[in-house]
């Protein structure tokens, strides 16, 4: 997992727009992070903008004790597509503009009410493949879920508790092998 | 570095590495034959597998754009990945999950055993399985499968105890940590499983059979292979008495490269097969090569499929130890009792964290829902089902020629509609596989639809008749003497079975019909 924080300090007078917060005190990531606060400077999008698709990607994917920094990696990466692409840009200014200006202040319920109208647009699915996409990949996701990645610089789980369940009956070795302490050869 | 010239015309030119070509590769060079191996992905190594689940599915995946439409949920879900094949050295043997179960004798008789099925295209195996079973043998012997011949099991993981516990409280006889080949100990020159949960990222250990590291470099090592990575058959090329005799392909450069041959094998998985015999039209062969049944592309499988998670209030940790070593059998049988012709196999399944949502949720989930679900990732259990799918003949691989591949070809199209039957085996299957984890305590289950399809067979399908399919009982096509299909396309039904066995299997067999024929200068 990367030490370094998720977004890059740069010249923000060259954005088009900005997202940004405060990483939760105490929180996982608080404590890898080399500050609390976090921008995410944007290429294509505007500010008003960007804080509507963290709402959007909030409302797709809620996880009320994962930080906002997390969504913002969604935002991010819808923003690298707009830039690139004419297309994504419409696609998102018609999207929000449909959900109205005050999206992202209004209550879960009300949010949850308004993607559901649009639920078959090319906008929605656009937002939910890129929140699914982004959210779950980061190095902030693996430890807010509890994932722990790659495990053969570790030696796998082998050694490490692969098998450590013990709230159910264990499997006879007819119909499973031999473990760790049968290890033949 | 062994090298054959393009215009070597005593070439065997066999085109894809994975379980069919790389598996045929390697026995017909060590028995003295000449082989240009065509392989359009690059070259990894256990060494340069990535261990981000992102970046392997870039670094392995078929990623050359295939459209899709039909009755079934996977346009809707999965619009721009109908398939998840491989393009790399070792093909789909890269990314498989190691499970060996064999189709069995009632399922290589389909349309003995399930009579006739409106709306369904069943044929019969033309193999005896007795003939089936002594290659399932040697397959097995090769992979070092567990559970056969002596091998033990692979030890069951935390998951695999939620799995077993459930299934024998619903009352399931046949459960175990699986048929895999995935070493259990050091062995073939492979390591051995370290239960490390990336299997589909390719194994790092080497524990898990793939030809990438086995029967390829066997097969260089011979001296009689020329292998070309990086090279994209566009086209084979047939002389004035109707036998093929040359593929041309793009090169690393992409550069047209012509390789004369004195017979091909195709092998490029039941996508990209079809769509290489209908590239290859001519003026002969009108509708694309060994076409004049009009079965290329026909009759297109991927097994009846899908998710069933089971969410708990304790840890279980499912992305520690091999993804899918865990099995129930008992669903693999012909019952119509049931309400369908065919049987399924339930098998352990996890994903990882940034696949399990784009991957094991249907595209109508999201909200409280989803959050709920991915907050117990840790809690989580999971299956896959694996059930015969019935062959419909409109349901097929075509050329889309409004969509282009990077060179310039058309990409194929996959059309499917789901047959009543695949419907009613996954909501049985589903049903059984929720009252598992219920069994166990499960306090919510949930499902998938259909996923984008890892086992894509039957499209060039061995048959008796010659109108029913495209090759014969050792894969020589029906039209043309001195072309054959090495890959899962030539499977005449697809069982219930995970198809990379059967694949090698017919790959031994074949290989050893095509070194006598050519021995005997009858190829």
């Amino acid at each position: 997992m990367s030490t370094n924080s998720p977004f890059p300090r740069r010249d923000f007078l060259v954005a088009s727009g900005i997202v940004s917060g405060l990483l939760a005190a105490g929180g996982p990531l608080s404590l890898i992070a080399p500050g609390r606060a976090w921008a995410l400077e944007l290429k294509a999008l505007t500010s008003s903008q960007g804080a509507a698709l963290m709402s959007v990607a909030r409302t797709i994917a809620p996880h009320d004790g994962l930080e906002d920094a997390a969504y913002a990696l969604v935002v991010k990466a819808i923003d690298a597509a707009a830039s690139a692409d004419e297309h994504m840009r419409a696609l998102v200014a018609s999207g929000l503009a449909r959900l109205g200006e005050n999206f992202a202040s209004q209550t879960e319920a009300a949010r949850v009410q308004a993607l559901k109208a649009v639920e078959s647009s090319e906008f929605f699915r656009m937002a939910r493949s890129k929140t699914l996409g982004n959210l779950y990949s980061s190095a902030i996701a693996y430890t807010h879920f509890g994932y722990q990645g790659e495990a053969f610089s570790k030696g796998g789980y082998f050694l490490r508790g692969f098998n450590e369940l013990h709230w159910l009956p264990d499997v006879p070795l007819q119909d499973s092998g031999p473990d760790v302490g049968q290890t033949p050869r | 570095m062994t090298q054959i010239a393009h215009d070597d015309s005593n070439a065997v030119v066999i085109i894809g590495s994975g379980a069919g070509g790389g598996t045929l590769a390697h026995e017909l060079t060590r028995r003295g034959i000449k082989v240009v191996l065509l392989e359009a992905g690059a070259r990894q190594s256990i060494a340069t597998f990535s261990q981000n689940p992102g970046e392997a599915f870039v670094q392995l995946t078929w990623l050359e754009p295939r459209t899709t439409s039909g009755s079934s949920t996977v346009p809707e879900d999965y619009p721009g990945l109908p398939s998840w094949t491989c393009k790399t050295l070792g093909g789909t043997t890269v990314h498989w999950t190691g499970a060996c179960p064999r189709i069995r004798p009632w399922e290589v008789r389909a349309r003995t055993t399930y009579g006739t099925v409106a709306g369904a295209s069943l044929i019969d195996w033309p193999i005896e399985y007795t003939e089936l079973e002594r290659y399932y043998e040697l397959a097995e012997r090769r992979l070092i499968v567990t559970r056969r011949h002596g091998n033990p099991g692979l030890p069951a993981s935390s998951h695999f105890k939620v799995m077993y516990n459930g299934a024998k409280r619903i009352g399931y006889r046949q459960v175990h940590t699986g048929y895999m080949a995935i070493n259990t100990r050091p062995a073939d020159e492979r390591g051995f499983c370290i239960q490390q949960g990336f299997c589909v990222q390719g194994c790092k250990t080497g524990a898990k059979w793939s030809t990438l590291y086995t029967e390829i470099p066997r097969a260089e090592a011979t001296g009689n292979l020329d292998l070309r990575i990086r090279s994209r058959a566009a086209q084979i090329e047939h002389g004035e008495d109707g036998r093929v005799n040359g593929v041309v392909y793009r090169d690393e450069n992409g550069s047209e490269q012509r390789q004369r041959a004195r017979l091909v094998c195709v092998a490029c998985n039941s996508i990209e097969t079809p769509r290489l015999l209908l590239l290859s039209e001519s003026a002969r062969f009108p509708h694309g090569l060994a076409n004049s049944s009009d079965q290329v592309g026909r009759n297109y499988c991927r097994h009846t499929g899908g998710f069933v998670w089971g969410v708990f209030d304790k840890p279980i940790r499912f992305w520690r130890g091999a993804t899918l070593a865990g099995i129930v059998e008992d669903e693999t049988k012909h019952d119509p009792k049931r309400g369908f012709a065919g049987g399924y196999h339930l098998e352990l399944a996890a994903l990882d964290l940034p696949s399990l949502p784009l991957a094991g949720f249907p595209c109508t989930l999201w909200g409280r829902e989803l959050g709920f679900l991915m907050d117990h990732y840790d809690r989580m259990a999971g299956m896959f089902i694996n059930g015969e799918d019935l062959a419909r003949a409109t349901n097929r691989i075509t050329l889309n020629p409004a969509v282009k591949d990077s060179f310039g070809f058309p990409v194929a199209h996959i059309h499917v509609d789901e047959h009543e039957n695949d419907a009613a085996m996954r909501a049985h299957a589903q049903h059984q596989g929720r009252a598992l984890y219920e069994a166990v305590g499960a306090i919510r289950t949930a499902t998938s639809r259909q996923t984008p399809a890892t086992h894509n067979m039957c499209t060039a399908r061995m048959s008796k008749d010659p109108r029913d399919g495209v090759v014969d009982a050792h894969g020589r096509t029906h039209d043309v003497a001195n072309l054959f299909i090495s890959d899962g396309s030539a499977l005449s039904t697809p069982g219930s079975a995970n198809p990379t066995l059967t694949i090698v299997a017919l790959a031994l067999r074949q290989a050893e019909y095509i070194a006598r024929q050519m021995s005997t200068r009858n190829l």
